[in-house]
């Protein structure tokens, strides 16, 4: 009876992250195309509800009311486990983001090795998506993305050790706290430049969506899916763009701390900052996508390797050193 | 403690049979799935044991970086096709000796150590900073690592470092006739270097000649 109340009170807890989770990812597609289509001078969708804002409930439906159709020369087993691999990984990630000191799901001592390791299987979906798929097209996508994803995290990693020296700890909720004095934005600028654009990397947005590059690729490893298995690769995408515009405001944007300590602040809900912030991130994601073109493969590899890898771990020998010079060490 | 038991048999009953099924399974891409599948329930047990930072690497190492390269291999090889059957054929195969003396060897080293483990604890005492409730195993390991086994552990990286210049220069090749890009003189074109703008008159049209 006891495990049994335990199982319950853990669900409920789940839920109680999962859900704003999966209506945000909801909301935030609306936005994505609204600002899209603002920044063209086009109205975006506007007709389904106010401001067109349950648009994405209505095409989340027409997915689930298609046929699925598997092809008859792909691996079953596997193509049917990618969408659900991709969108598993993305949900489970957001278990330790901290919303605000006492809500946070599971407040482990290694939050951002687990984000990192979860956010570096993220791979998989797309692998096996595109090779299930047993077709071109989706093959050479997922290709692409898989030697994308990994190159841009070796950068995105080597930027979070330079957050990590300053922090002297591995817990998500230590690295809020400990930009209470100054967010790390400030001293690590360059870096907090270099990790949003190795998350539009990551999350395979424009200007690097080479996996998906509806003009040489189709629409990369989703081209043979359809209906709703499509529909959680989709989800799973968006969640994952939310989860690294989570992942930067708290490195770099203080969570869930307001910017400045004055009372009329205190008046707002701490994880009302961290929504604001990852809203702030989100409209900067949707605003690149409408601006820039996309980068040609070997810019793309060229940028990762040879620009932000030396960069960053230049970076980390800074930081180090400034951090010994001065005793600011945070000593455990 | 029965939630406890209940997920360390899961865990172990699904390391054991995947670890199983990479030697059986036909299908080469399947086997590296099942080695992923191992590496992630294996972490899920390091991480059941209190060593949480561990089994985090273990995910990021292996899975994230390791596992991709194999999968890479794999599907790029186009290996999947040929069928992994050496159970049923009937002709020796030379792997087979040779595999069960690595795994010999392997389990015998394993008997050694956890041999001197079990039966003289005291050996553990003389080299193992002991977990203090204050600090997480992340600061222990690093606090052993940075110290004691520094050299070691550097020696460790630059055969790392070694092994892959070694891979580099082997498959490294020059061809010939390959126009390479300069991104330099890319970005740095201005619009008066590409684009001419020509006056027509009419009915005289203009020549083009470059």
């Amino acid at each position: 009876m006891e495990y049994i109340n335990l199982l319950f009170s853990e669900i409920y807890k789940i839920l109680y992250v999962l859900i704003p989770v999966l209506v945000s990812v909801t909301m935030i597609v609306w936005l994505d195309r609204r600002i899209w289509a603002f920044v063209q001078k086009r109205r975006g969708p506007n007709v389904v509800g106010p401001f067109g804002l349950f648009q994405t409930l209505a095409d989340a439906l027409k997915y689930i009311f298609k046929e699925i159709i598997i092809p008859a020369s792909s691996n079953k087993v596997i193509f049917i486990l990618a969408p659900i691999v991709t969108m598993t990984l993305a949900l489970i990630a957001w278990a330790v983001i901290p919303f605000s000191e006492d809500y946070v799901l599971a407040d482990i001592n290694v939050g951002i090795l687990y984000i990192f390791a979860i956010s570096s299987l993220g791979v998989y979906g797309i692998i096996m998506g595109g090779w299930a798929s047993n077709s071109k097209y989706p093959f050479l996508g997922s290709i692409r993305s898989a030697a994308q994803m990994v190159s841009y995290e070796v950068s995105i990693g080597v930027i979070i050790i330079n957050v990590l020296l300053c922090v002297g700890s591995l817990n998500l909720s230590d690295i809020v706290l400990a930009q209470e004095k100054i967010w790390f934005v400030i001293p690590l600028f360059p870096m907090f430049v270099i990790f949003f654009i190795s998350s539009l990397a990551e999350t395979n947005r424009p200007p690097f969506d080479l996996p998906e590059a509806e003009a040489e690729l189709v629409a990369g490893y989703q081209t043979e899916y359809s209906g709703m298995m499509y529909a959680m690769f989709w989800l799973g995408e968006y969640a994952n763009i939310l989860l690294m515009c989570a992942l930067g405001s708290i490195l770099f944007l203080g969570g869930w701390l307001a910017p400045i300590d004055t009372p009329l602040f205190e008046m707002v809900p701490p994880p009302a900052w961290l929504i604001f912030k990852i809203l702030f991130l989100f409209v900067l994601f949707a605003l690149i996508k409408a601006i820039v073109p996309r980068y040609r493969y070997d810019q793309l590899m060229r940028l990762g390797w040879k620009v932000f890898l030396p960069f960053s771990l230049i970076w980390v020998v800074l930081t180090s050193g400034y951090l010994l010079y001065f005793d600011l060490l945070p000593v455990y | 403690m029965l939630a406890h038991a209940i997920f360390f048999y899961f865990f172990s009953f699904v390391a054991i049979i995947s670890a199983i099924m990479v030697t059986v399974s036909k299908n080469t891409v399947h086997s590296v799935f099942f080695l992923i599948l191992d590496f992630i329930s294996i972490s899920c047990l390091f991480i059941m044991i209190g060593a949480e930072f561990l089994g985090m690497i273990m995910l990021i190492v292996y899975v994230g970086a390791v596992a991709v390269l194999f999968l890479f291999v794999v599907m790029m090889l186009n290996v999947a096709q040929q069928k992994n059957q050496w159970f049923k054929s009937t002709d020796t195969s030379t792997h087979i000796p040779i595999g069960l003396i690595v795994s010999a060897i392997i389990f015998f080293e394993l008997i050694i150590v956890i041999g001197g483990w079990k039966y003289k604890p005291e050996i553990i005492k003389n080299f193992s900073n002991s977990l203090t409730s204050n600090s997480t195993n992340t600061h222990t390991i690093g606090s052993v690592l940075y110290t004691e086994y520094i050299h070691l552990f550097q020696i460790s990286g630059m055969i790392l470092l070694v092994a892959m210049i070694g891979a580099i220069v082997l498959t490294f090749r020059k061809r010939e006739g390959v126009k390479r890009q300069n991104y330099f003189s890319q970005i740095s074109r201005e619009k008066n270097q590409g684009v001419e703008l020509v006056e027509i008159k009419s009915n005289e049209g203009v020549k083009i000649d470059v």
